[in-house]
């Protein structure tokens, strides 16, 4: 069983909801990213995801934009994430870790080398921002030979027969963007996204997490209360901004463990 | 027979929907409602009226005779794009999607610019239509386009400086696609250029083509028949697949794409995907050749014309050149500031800097040529915009 659906299936017989923090691999320094990963599941994360920068970030706003080009100003690449990514399994062989990010940087090394190496380093799933369905038959391909789970978003504009067309290409969990927006924006609609999550269990059977706009503990526990899984983002990227090099894991590691006490209380 | 792109939105490898999930819906929406009304008889009458009256259509085509014969070979001829209402090939593309944009409903029309030439005949064309309009502009181009950014600002649109990442084309395409994504009901994105989404390239080459339809009509009734070769400028390639297509099935005619080579292809500092050979990559909607490093990160770009300062290309070009009906070469700032200047002197005609690239490849080739030969140039903008970014080369302060 993949370590996606282990954690999914624990927290089902917990009655509880997933915590899925998001961060740029890279920010705010190469040698920090995998103590960063540590100390977000030691204060309680289910599921990793690792933000692989990208110098066009189009989905994003300005705070995950500012972490890729700190990143990339210090020379992350796809390699150093699959790095970090080996480091990090070498203490840690439970936490599920999920690649997120921008279809090009794999496109450059090809999706058959990238997908050989996600299973040889211990990356669970890859979700590609610009790369829906109807583009991504390829990277199906080469993720579903090597066991990598592939993670798809859907959206507010999402209509029923998209729904059917992903559930029967997803794996691991669904990625609900819960606004019309960039990440990090400031208009997070939680009668609109109880209303959809509905429309998307007659569909899909897989946990549905939510993310997008969940700036803190009080809408993280909210929309706990509507779905399987919170991704905290933009949130946590802002924490890591304005941490120092000295503070920044016991920040974030106080950040997540808040997180984590109002999504268990959800 | 040539007939792209498939129904899915791709021309061979090239094209396709690289979205994210929010915009998929939207694109699928625009596909639908283009197929129905691109021939629709009043959507047609509409446009092809605007295109008469309001911008002034059809283009002539003028024999650069003075410049032909001071370079001795192959006569040049000029599709004067120029000439239009807003002074480039842009408001073609604009009006068309405007007229789509009121049928769909949407009353807000948001825009990316370079040079700012996509913006300014967005911003006239919401003010024709009656349409609330946003255009994103990299702040460095601001700087060097500072006439066009007040001429939207006097049509009524509102110009948002973009300050991330190289602060040119690129980056008004990421914020540009950024505020769709957060206002899709309302908003209609008038894309620039022949890239993108499917079904932009399609859709945006289909109302630029009527460049190309009416030089084949003009050139047999100048000369007797059809120019050798059509030569045009290509940054994502608008006005260049306008000329070219409807040339691709006649193969007696030579079809070359002039990309921007800036300080020259080999010192890396260029806006040249094609002739630079760079891989194929994904970005802004569409699978292109596209300038990037070895970890598929975007290079920043450089050209002396904003408009072709970007790292990509439409995919239609990179069709073309992948089955060899269409060349591609790259001409440098040197080259294109010459050619600019060369048609000031001889000709009295101001072009784009943009279109001086393809100037400056007809120049090029023009002397090795025989005298009847004749080269069909896209002149696909003026060059009064471009005043203060000659000048300070020329060091001359305005």
């Amino acid at each position: 069983m993949s370590r996606i659906q282990t954690v999914f299936d624990k927290l089902k017989q917990q009655q509880r909801r997933a915590l899925i923090p998001f961060f740029t691999a890279g920010d705010p320094s190469l040698e920090l990213t995998v103590p960063l990963m540590h100390a977000m599941a030691a204060a309680g994360a289910d599921v990793i995801e690792l933000g692989v920068p990208f110098s066009d970030p189009m989905a994003d706003g300005p705070t995950i934009q500012r972490a890729s080009e700190r990143a990339l100003k210090l020379g992350m690449s796809l390699r150093g994430v699959l790095a970090m990514v080996a480091e990090f399994r070498r203490q840690d062989n439970a936490t599920p870790v999920v690649l997120m990010g921008y279809g090009n940087p794999i496109e450059a090394m090809g999706w058959g080398v990238f997908a050989e190496r996600c299973a040889a380093v211990g990356v669970d799933g890859v979700l590609t921002v610009d790369f829906p369905p109807e583009e991504s038959s390829e990277a199906f391909e080469h993720l579903q030979r090597h066991g990598i789970d592939p993670i798809f978003l859907l959206a507010p504009t999402t209509e029923d027969a998209r729904i059917e067309q992903v559930s029967r290409l997803a794996r691991g969990y669904v990625y609900y963007v819960s606004l019309k927006g960039v990440t990090g924006a400031g208009n997070l609609d939680l009668s609109a996204i109880e209303h959809k999550i509905p429309q998307l269990q007659k569909h899909i059977k897989l946990p549905i997490g939510v993310g997008f706009g969940i700036r803190d503990a009080a809408t993280a526990q909210a929309v706990a209360k509507l779905c399987d899984g919170v991704v905290v983002g933009s949130r946590i990227v802002q924490e890591i901004e304005n941490s120092t090099a000295k503070n920044v894991i016991a920040n974030v590691g106080a950040l997540i463990k808040e997180l984590r006490l109002a999504i268990d209380q959800a | 027979m040539y007939n792209y792109p498939d129904s899915s939105g791709h021309f061979g490898q090239f094209g396709g929907i690289y979205m994210a999930e929010t915009l998929i819906p939207a694109v699928e929406e625009l596909r639908v409602q283009y197929l129905r009304y691109q021939n629709d008889p009043e959507f047609k009458a509409e446009f092809a009226y605007e295109l008469k009256h309001y911008v002034g259509r059809p283009s002539p085509i003028y024999h650069a005779k003075n410049w032909s014969d001071r370079l001795g070979g192959a006569q040049i001829y000029l599709k004067r794009e120029d000439l239009n209402h807003t002074g480039a090939h842009k408001i073609n593309n604009a009006i068309g999607q405007a007229l789509l944009a009121k049928r769909m409903g949407k009353k807000r029309v948001i825009a990316e610019t370079g040079a700012g030439m996509h913006g300014v005949a967005t911003a006239t064309v919401a003010a024709r239509y009656g349409m609330e309009c946003v255009v994103y502009m990299g702040a460095e181009d601001i700087q060097r386009q500072s006439p066009n950014v007040y001429r939207m600002k006097l049509l009524g649109a509102t110009v948002v400086p973009v300050t991330s990442g190289s602060q040119t084309l690129k980056d008004a395409c990421n914020e540009a696609i950024r505020d769709w994504v957060t206002n899709v009901e309302s908003t209609f994105y008038i894309f620039g250029t022949a890239a993108g989404p499917h079904p932009y390239p399609m859709m945006v080459r289909d109302f630029q083509c009527v460049i190309g339809n009416e030089a084949r009509v003009q050139m047999p009734e100048m000369i007797g028949r059809q120019p050798d070769a059509v030569i045009a400028c290509v940054g994502g390639g608008s006005n260049a697949i306008g000329l070219f297509h409807p040339y691709i099935e006649d193969t007696s005619v030579q079809i070359i794409g002039v990309e921007a080579g800036g300080h020259g292809i080999a010192s890396g500092q260029h806006a040249a995907p094609l002739t630079s050979n760079s891989p194929v990559g994904v970005l802004h909607g569409n699978k292109v050749y596209l300038i990037q490093d070895e970890n598929g990160q975007i290079i920043e770009t450089h050209s002396i014309s904003a408009g072709l300062d970007y790292p990509g290309v439409g995919p239609e070009h990179c069709l073309l050149r992948d089955i060899g009906r269409a060349q591609y070469v790259a001409i440098n700032d040197d080259e294109a500031l010459a050619a600019f200047h060369d048609l000031c002197r001889f000709e009295g005609i101001i072009p784009a800097l943009e279109s001086s690239h393809a100037l400056a490849h007809a120049a090029k080739i023009a002397p090795g040529m025989s005298r009847d030969k004749v080269l069909l140039v896209n002149l696909s903008g003026r060059g009064d915009k471009d005043i203060n970014t000659v000048a300070r080369l020329s060091g001359i302060a305005l």
